[in-house]
């Protein structure tokens, strides 16, 4: 076998349909993040956010059958969550790194809480369906159907929300605002914009957003809850935003680089080649920090970022 | 100048003051905690001291407190130093096994030889590969600009994966392959693990308290390395604040472009607190094996080894003040939580994962009451001014115009 019909094994339809598959719960998480960040709050808690909102949709379909209910609450838990530290990061003002790690703990420990408490054993429940759009679907040149059109809901509803996350961000008043708070809160003010109720807003957007991606792993993706099932997933969707610089369309570039990874990582290990399973496990985390290294310079950094504002200070 | 007994008390009670916050965070996340057990049909009181009974019941409870204090106490004197520095670590994990893994590796290779000259080789070799892999995420920020939580975060993962791969290929025992899954180091020999710990008792002591042994934590798994931990702590004490370099660490903590002009190497200083972090957690790795397990093990899972020590060390950490003498007591405190939470999960059928939650509650209250600390701060100087301004217009009343 030469090296063009190795890559081709390995590199497969199949393996760009997971792509995006595996992007789902990354977009949902990083594009709540950057609006979050957008207006100044650095929200590390994503990832316990992500449990939550795994969890509680979870139990939601599981208990009740019904998918759209398990979306819903996962929206309202995160949302809460998202309230809570904007409470802790807006209002009290705290040091806005560790108080996500201090979330993330919390999820981390609530969520396997409720798991061995409300269902015990890992569990599985009808998953949401994959959709096949008419027609499109059937496109075999190249995969595009089985690739693009033949996903679940959630996934459609991932990749939808990007373009619609960029106008909001660049073109409407509130996308402005959000910008302006987190460039220049104290200038923000002075033009009469609340620079406490745009943050709120952000972050519960953020916060609903990570527990939608928790969903979307546990009742799209997998179909199962199982303790820390994110692993660590939140906060490689918060280093997405420094990669994608702030912007959605970049954000999904990371989040469609990385589940490419992701999913060759998995087709490799699939397919029985001698590279010890750890490596490639560790592969998505070593990228990050490389990503991360790269990313560095950061010109276009929200300015107030992780700044607490403070009236005539 | 002598000190009145006024000015002395309002010191006192200014130092309390000070504390409140930290002991109000603690409180509001034991509410939180009662009504999370209300919630799952169990007593909050009862919860409550069967977690004390688990914690400090008997000789062995206690004993186990500490065993599991010492990790997270090596964690949280390292997190104090990064912390004064400006560097939020929370790369505990990934340190631990890091140290754990080169130290286990020097452990095995030492051998008969060597014979106790063993024991602080693999010390130092857990020192410095902590301090190695701390100090790369410190090196990645101090030059590459990387939030040091996001990389961090992600070196902890990747030696996880390290760790599993050198105990499922390199540093496998091979007579233990495949023994309950379960993979794992060959034994360390006798001569380089460290002492259990007991304390003699004067006579009586013993009867007195029916304790059934007349030395004290006797045939429990109390080690040396809480003694290490402890003296340590009061070393990295007196490094942040009688000598230069933690001075100058803790002037880049607190103001980086102050400590620029005065001429400070502020990327020197940060790669190097985030070294001293990452050696103290490479300490909390190596020691649990030379004291505790005596090889290197692991379930597989991100906390199979370190027993989630790392992040712990952050909550005692910040409990303790970020002051490596804080984090004594409250290794102490939050190691008996551990233990009791377990003695709780047993009794009561309340799972263990809640004194994770709790912990992160204790986080974000911790963080969350600066904002009284500040508060308290401005009032006091306030009322000082106040008080000045009055004693200054009373003595220009006094002067004849």
């Amino acid at each position: 076998m030469n090296i063009f019909e190795t890559i081709g094994s390995i590199v497969t339809a199949s393996v760009f349909a997971s792509t995006l598959r595996l992007a789902t719960p990354y977009l949902f998480a990083a594009i709540g993040e950057t609006f979050a960040q957008r207006s100044g709050l650095l929200n590390l808690g994503v990832d316990g956010i992500m449990l939550m909102g795994a969890f509680t949709g979870f139990y939601a379909v599981y208990a009740t059958g019904s998918l759209l209910l398990g979306v819903l609450t996962a929206l309202v838990v995160g949302g809460l969550m998202g309230l809570a530290i904007a409470f802790i990061s807006v209002t009290l003002r705290a040091k806005q790194g560790i108080s996500g790690i201090g979330l993330y703990l919390f999820g981390l420990g609530l969520s396997e809480l409720l798991f061995q408490r409300l269902i015990g054993t890992p569990k599985s429940i009808e998953r949401f369906p994959d959709i096949y759009i008419p027609v499109l679907s059937d496109i075999e040149f190249l995969g595009i159907g089985q690739i693009f059109f033949r996903q679940n809901l959630l996934v459609y509803i991932a990749f939808a929300s990007v373009p619609i996350a960029a106008y909001v961000l660049r073109r409407t008043s509130y996308g402005l605002k959000i910008r302006a708070v987190g460039q220049n809160p104290a200038a923000a003010d002075a033009m009469d914009v609340n620079v406490a109720r745009i943050r709120y807003s952000t972050q519960i957007f953020g916060g609903m957003m990570a527990g939608l991606a928790g969903a979307s792993l546990s009742v799209a993706l997998l179909g199962v809850f199982q303790q820390n099932l994110t692993g660590g997933l939140g906060f490689i969707a918060v280093a997405l935003v420094y990669f994608g610089r702030w912007r959605p369309v970049g954000v999904m570039i990371g989040a469609l680089l990385f589940s490419f990874v992701n999913a060759l990582q998995l087709q490799v290990g699939a397919l029985g080649f001698d590279v010890p399973p750890e490596f490639s496990t560790m592969a998505p985390y070593v990228i990050t920090i490389i990503a991360l290294a790269f990313a560095g310079r950061q010109t276009e950094k929200p300015t107030a970022l992780t700044v607490p504002f403070q009236r005539g200070e | 100048m002598s000190i009145s007994p006024a000015t002395w008390a309002r010191t006192a009670l200014n130092r309390l003051l000070d504390a409140s916050p930290l002991v109000i965070a603690l409180l509001l996340a034991f509410m939180v905690a009662s009504t999370l057990l209300l919630a799952l049909n169990v007593s909050p009181l009862e919860g409550f001291a069967s977690m004390f009974e688990g914690a400090f019941g008997n000789e062995n409870s206690t004993a186990e407190t500490f065993v599991k204090a010492t990790p997270m106490l090596f964690v949280a004197i390292g997190i104090c130093i990064a912390f004064r520095g400006g560097m939020t670590n929370v790369g505990g994990e990934g340190q631990m096994i890091m140290g754990a893994v080169a130290g286990t590796a020097v452990a095995l290779a030492a051998g008969e030889p060597l014979g106790w000259l063993g024991i602080p080789l693999a010390i130092i070799a857990g020192f410095i590969a902590g301090a190695l892999y701390g100090g790369l995420a410190g090196w990645l920020k101090a030059w590459f600009n990387v939030n040091e939580i996001l990389s961090t975060i992600m070196l902890n993962a990747i030696a996880v994966q390290f760790m599993n791969f050198m105990l499922n290929g390199p540093m496998l025992d091979p007579t233990e392959a495949g023994v309950n899954q379960i993979p794992k180091t060959a034994r360390i020999l006798e001569t380089i693990q460290l002492p259990r710990l007991s304390l003699p008792l004067p006579p009586g002591v013993a009867d007195l308290f029916s304790l059934q042994n007349a030395e004290l934590f006797a045939r429990t798994r109390l080690h040396w390395g809480l003694v290490i931990a402890v003296l340590l702590a009061v070393v990295a004490y007196f490094l942040l604040w009688r000598t230069t370099v933690g001075y100058r660490i803790r002037a880049v903590g607190e103001n980086e472009r102050a400590s620029r002009y005065a001429g400070i190497s502020v990327r020197g200083h940060m790669v190097l607190s985030m070294m001293l972090a990452g050696g103290f957690a490479g300490l909390a790795g190596i020691i649990q094996v030379l004291g505790l397990q005596y090889r290197l093990q692991t379930d597989g899972s991100a906390t199979g080894f370190t027993g989630n020590a790392g992040f712990n060390g952050i909550v005692v950490a910040l409990f303790g003040g970020l002051n490596p003498l804080g984090a004594i007591p409250a290794s102490a405190f939050f190691g008996g939580l551990l233990v009791g939470a377990q003695k709780m999960q047993r009794d009561l059928g309340v799972p263990a994962a809640l004194i994770t939650s709790i912990n992160g509650l204790i986080v974000i209250f911790a963080v969350s009451s600066e904002y009284f600390r500040v508060w308290l701060t401005r009032r006091r100087r306030l009322a000082e001014a106040e008080a000045q301004q009055k004693a200054a217009s009373a003595s220009t009343a006094g002067v004849p115009s």
